[in-house]
């Protein structure tokens, strides 16, 4: 891809854009659509601009961790699948990947968005075990956030699958009306630092022009609940509030999208 | 306990509901999603493109190379763990050998046509579902084409034949067979044959040759997303499909 670097950071410095939005803007449409997959306990495709992203939650009864032995799981996985992008590789998740991954399952995990404890069937022997798979379909930048607020919306929507009360075999052909023990909505914001000043939701070009981002999690009340600098300069305190502060202001603008998206 | 009915009321020629739309990847250079009932197929085409890894290449003419993938929570049963399963493997090379016989690369040695083929949610007929999609995204793409490829399960259910078998049918208690076809649209030559289960030799002929009509439906459907994409916008909005 060539990538006008120079175009992009001066224009920064304007506030203006390639794609005339101001730097704080997201991109349009914001579109979430959720129950995409019957096969799913809970699924959501969402599209900002150009990036498309599917999210699946699939349950399964376990054997809790040892030392959490009155406890359910979550984990987060991410596939980057070459469909999304010619710069993606087949194989197995590569660096990118797992950061996304791991970043969006801290947001949630560290949040205690999943009341873990109301997972457990019975204590150290049978508990619910949450797996959210995201699914990259096309890559037009900021993958993470657009991956995060897919998540939340599978997370949100997930049933829990009927369970035979002699076998204890689970019936994924039935769901039940429960949902999960969601007590927060945590989303994953990155803030980019381009020639100096803050720049949201960036193109897959302006993603090649930054200097610095930071992904912040946080849930509806503003706690921080995962945080990710990336990039190979460095950031000031002052700009770390400030970023946090903008993050903090975004997530907020796709929960009431989410919101809204559910209410149809 | 015969079968006299199928599960879900349909005839015996009667395919599940489908729905085909081409461009639906915007960074592929050819893409098409392709649903027939509850299975789901997205394709997306890159290429003619460099070669990786070099070995691969030929200097005669370009190679075709399909990547099947069941998203983890696309199975009708348990999470499918992420990573290029046997079956993922065997269907990707019928998948290839499904597409090669109608496609031209002569005119891009040492390049490569990747299609990947990425399914959200499944009900049984996934390989055809992702053949029949794979063809409409390589057409999008522009790769150059003898014909268009067709798949739709034809198979037999307790002595009656009968097409595009869903999960039911496939899982119905007696004597079934399952039959993955892909036809060309010109030739009616066969270009996908694969089964499980067991059949007369009669039986098969019969369902071969529904596998005719009911390939001609996914074909129809297949024409009608491309010209959707390509149509003219001409004075009045409404394009003339049909």
């Amino acid at each position: 891809m060539i990538v006008n670097k120079e175009a992009i950071a001066e224009l920064a410095k304007e506030n203006k854009r390639l794609d005339n939005r101001t730097l704080t803007e997201f991109r349009q449409p914001i579109l979430i659509e959720t129950n995409i997959s019957w096969t799913a306990e809970g699924s959501a495709r969402v599209q900002i601009g150009e990036t498309v992203v599917m999210a699946g939650v699939k349950l399964s009864l376990e054997k809790p961790y040892n030392d959490t032995s009155d406890e359910g799981g979550i984990m987060v996985n991410a596939e980057l699948s070459p469909i999304a992008s010619p710069e993606f590789e087949t194989g197995p998740p590569g660096i990118k990947a797992v950061e996304l991954a791991r970043v969006v399952d801290r947001g949630i995990r560290e949040a205690k968005a999943i009341d873990l404890k109301k997972l457990c069937i019975t204590p150290g022997e049978k508990a619910w075990f949450v797996i959210v798979d995201i699914i990259a379909l096309n890559d037009g930048g900021n993958l993470l956030d657009v991956a995060g607020l897919a998540a939340l919306a599978a997370l949100k929507t997930a049933k829990f699958p009927v369970v035979d009360a002699e076998t204890g075999a689970i019936d994924y052909k039935q769901k039940t009306d429960k949902s999960l023990p969601l007590t927060k909505e945590p989303l994953p914001i990155t803030i980019y630092k381009v020639n100096g000043v803050l720049m949201v939701d960036p193109t897959n070009e302006e993603e090649k022009a930054y200097e610095a981002r930071l992904t912040v999690g946080s849930d509806a009340k503003g706690t921080i609940s995962a945080l990710q600098k990336g990039g190979d300069m460095p950031l000031s305190i002052e700009e770390i509030g400030k970023m946090v502060d903008l993050a903090l202001e975004k997530a907020s603008f796709l929960r009431k999208e989410l919101t809204k998206a559910l209410k149809h | 306990m015969t079968y006299t009915k199928r599960v879900d009321g349909r005839k015996i020629d009667e395919l599940r509901p489908m729905e085909a739309k081409a461009g639906v990847v915007k960074n592929a250079n050819g893409s098409a999603s392709f649903k027939i009932g509850k299975t789901w197929a997205i394709a997306g085409v890159y290429g003619p493109r460099e070669v990786v890894p070099r070995f691969m290449a030929n200097p005669r003419h370009g190679i075709l190379r399909c990547h099947y993938t069941m998203m983890p929570f696309s199975g009708s049963g348990e999470r499918i763990k992420p990573g290029r399963s046997r079956r993922a493997q065997e269907i990707s090379m019928v998948m290839e050998q499904a597409l090669a016989p109608v496609i031209d690369l002569s005119a891009f040695p040492n390049s490569v046509v990747d299609i990947f083929v990425e399914l959200p949610q499944t009900d049984a007929g996934t390989r055809c579902a992702a053949i029949s999609a794979a063809c409409i995204a390589l057409a999008d793409a522009g790769i150059p084409m003898k014909d268009m490829v067709s798949s739709v399960a034809v198979g037999q259910v307790d002595g009656m034949v009968v097409a595009d078998l869903n999960y039911n049918e496939e899982a119905y208690p007696a004597i079934v067979s399952d039959i993955p076809v892909a036809m060309l649209h010109n030739t009616k030559e066969i270009t996908l044959l694969q089964m499980d289960g067991e059949i007369s030799k009669a039986d098969l002929i019969k369902a071969l040759e529904l596998a005719k009509v009911a390939t001609d439906k996914v074909y129809q459907l297949q024409v009608k997303a491309l010209k959707e994409k390509y149509a003219v916008d001409n004075n009045e909005g409404k394009n003339d499909s049909q």
